[in-house]
């Protein structure tokens, strides 16, 4: 087994939620515990005996043997999943019972059941991620800390309030009817878009802990598209912007170890598989009435993806996603891409315009790339002095090391005569004007 | 070469998450790979059950557990290879069990002529 598998972690998830399934939800703690005994018995005897061939069964096997002797010894001291209560009471079914609960379809199920669950109305978006995150995904509140970088005492708070609030429900959610399914189902895609938002853009400094991040929210993703009520246009476009953002992964980090921005990345490093499933899901979410977010954001992931180059990105299309992004999602990060897209099409100084003219754009007063962006387009226009100011301020913003090498780079970059990024942007503007006045030619025409 | 037993005591998993337990028996799998691949793995041994019962005493008297902490009680042995006793005490230096305030106990093993 390498060490870079994360085993234990995906178990929990699937034990937990299966477990808790039996118990009842109430008894969180108690599935809790038989999941830790079942990692402390596999750490005493694997540590002895080997690794066995097939691990995870294993441990579900283990976790199930000590469900069956719980359920048995407490049944008539304690109440557990009310849903279950008469399937459980028969012995002499008990454990083809309990076969069929620890199947693998029941599984999938118990983790959506799950999901839903914990992205219960009273709690705050934060707290459903955390939750998701430690009861889905196996990370420990230490993990969730310094990914979040939050304190751990926060999330620990964070966390028990929501376990509280998930024992109170009394029963796990359930998916099976459409109507609460429906109901729930936007708050589960938007804890999933978080969890992977955090991984993608996060403030984490591992870079590892970040694409964890990105990949448990594209597994649950795939559950959540393999229910049959959750092949719905929605889902289809969040898990295609998933694909088609993960895709760039690879290449966020350049060989040094140094962050790339997706104007300098080795594009041959993009996923092409990722991207290939990220159209095919985009494809997919085109059908009904509803447009969204995520919709527009895979969308724009989707034009990027298919430039294989920098400068063969079609600009026009980006900024006009944007616009209909800023109908529907305004937000000043989102006014913020749409306008270095503007910079893009139309040339720095339309890009400062259209940032000095964000709204509320003291909310990106704390944040790094706000004031990298404003770097970029008075490099890209000859005022080095002026961007040199601004990179500064993005330094002093940063969130970790990667992002501080990065800037300070840019800040080093800010020297009278080095026209070298001016020269590679005018190389790109030159490379789409004929294009640009093509379009234009054929816009007289018509 | 001669003979000796490692009783390993106490050191339950330490930590707070899948994670963390995942690293530590990754750190046994290896520990453990290691000294087999350099041939001083007599035996693998076997893990013990944390519970069991102790008799004692021309009573026969039976009481809980072997020991009422946990930090005494054995959770394991394994037989390993060694040129002498400084040997397998150097080798055992390797073990996880330290990282979680566990002991390995080095015993060798009498030699009996038959």
């Amino acid at each position: 087994m390498e060490t870079t598998d994360h085993l234990f972690r995906r178990e929990a998830g699937r034990m937990v939620a299966t477990l808790t399934r039996i118990f009842g939800v109430h008894n969180l703690a108690l599935a809790e515990d038989v999941v830790q005994d079942a990692f402390c018995r596999a750490l005493e005897v694997w540590k002895f005996r080997g690794v066995p061939e097939n691990p995870s069964a294993w441990l579900m096997a283990t976790a199930k043997n000590r469900a069956l002797d719980i359920l048995r010894r407490d049944r008539t001291a304690r109440t557990f999943a009310p849903e279950l209560a008469r399937l459980l009471e028969n012995e002499s079914k008990l454990v083809s019972v309990f076969d069929e609960l620890f199947s693998a379809q029941s599984i999938k199920d118990d983790q959506l059941r799950m999901m839903f669950s914990c992205c219960h109305p009273k709690l705050s978006e934060e707290a459903q991620v955390a939750l998701v995150l430690h009861i889905l995904c196996g990370f420990g509140v230490s993990e969730i800390a310094s990914a979040f970088l939050n304190s751990e005492a926060a999330i620990e708070k964070r966390i028990s309030r929501g376990k509280k609030v998930l024992a109170r429900s009394k029963r796990l959610f359930d998916i099976s009817g459409i109507e609460d399914f429906s109901a729930r189902l936007p708050a589960v895609q938007r804890a999933l878009y978080l969890l992977f938002n955090e991984g993608y853009h996060g403030a984490s400094p591992e870079f590892v802990v970040r694409a964890e991040l990105c990949r448990e929210a594209m597994r649950l993703t795939a559950l959540l598209l393999a229910h049959p009520l959750g092949g719905t246009p929605v889902n289809y476009a969040l898990a295609a912007l998933m694909c088609l953002h993960a895709a760039r992964l690879p290449a966020r980090v350049d060989s040094m170890g140094n962050l790339s921005s997706l104007f300098d990345q080795d594009r041959s490093r993009w996923d092409p598989e990722l991207v290939s499933e990220g159209q095919r899901f985009l494809n997919l979410s085109a059908t009904g009435r509803e447009l969204t977010a995520y919709h527009l954001e895979a969308a724009i992931a989707s034009v990027h993806a298919s430039a294989h180059r920098t400068e063969d990105t079609d600009w026009r299309t980006i900024v006009s996603l944007y616009d209909t992004l800023m109908t529907i999602n305004p937000s000043a990060v989102v006014a913020l891409n749409r306008a270095i897209a503007v910079a893009q099409l139309d040339g720095p100084e339309r890009g400062l315009e259209e940032i000095s003219a964000i709204a509320g754009s003291d909310r990106l007063a704390a944040y790094p790339f706000y004031f990298a962006a404003l770097g970029e387009l008075e490099l890209r226009r000859g005022q080095w002095q002026v961007a040199r100011e601004h990179f500064l301020a993005a330094v002093a913003l940063a969130r970790n090391p990667m992002e501080r090498r990065f800037l300070e780079q840019r800040v080093s970059a800010c020297k009278r005569g080095n026209t070298q990024h001016v020269a590679s942007y005018e190389k790109v503007w030159n490379r789409q004007l004929p294009a640009f006045k093509n379009r234009l030619e054929g816009e007289d025409r018509g | 070469m001669s003979e000796f037993t490692y009783l390993f005591r106490g050191g339950r998993p330490q930590g707070s998450s899948p994670e963390q337990w995942q690293q530590q028996m990754q750190k046994w799998v290896v520990w453990i790979k290691e000294l087999g691949e350099k041939g001083h793995i007599k035996d693998h041994g076997r893990p013990l059950e944390r519970t069991g019962k102790v008799v004692s005493g021309k009573e026969k008297t039976i009481i809980d557990g072997p020991y009422a902490e946990a930090k005494d009680l054995v959770g394991g042995y394994m037989l390993i290879e060694a040129k002498d006793l400084t040997h397998a005490l150097e080798l055992s230096k390797g073990c996880p069990i330290f990282e979680v305030g566990g002991s390995v106990e080095v015993r060798p093993v009498m030699k009996v002529d038959l």
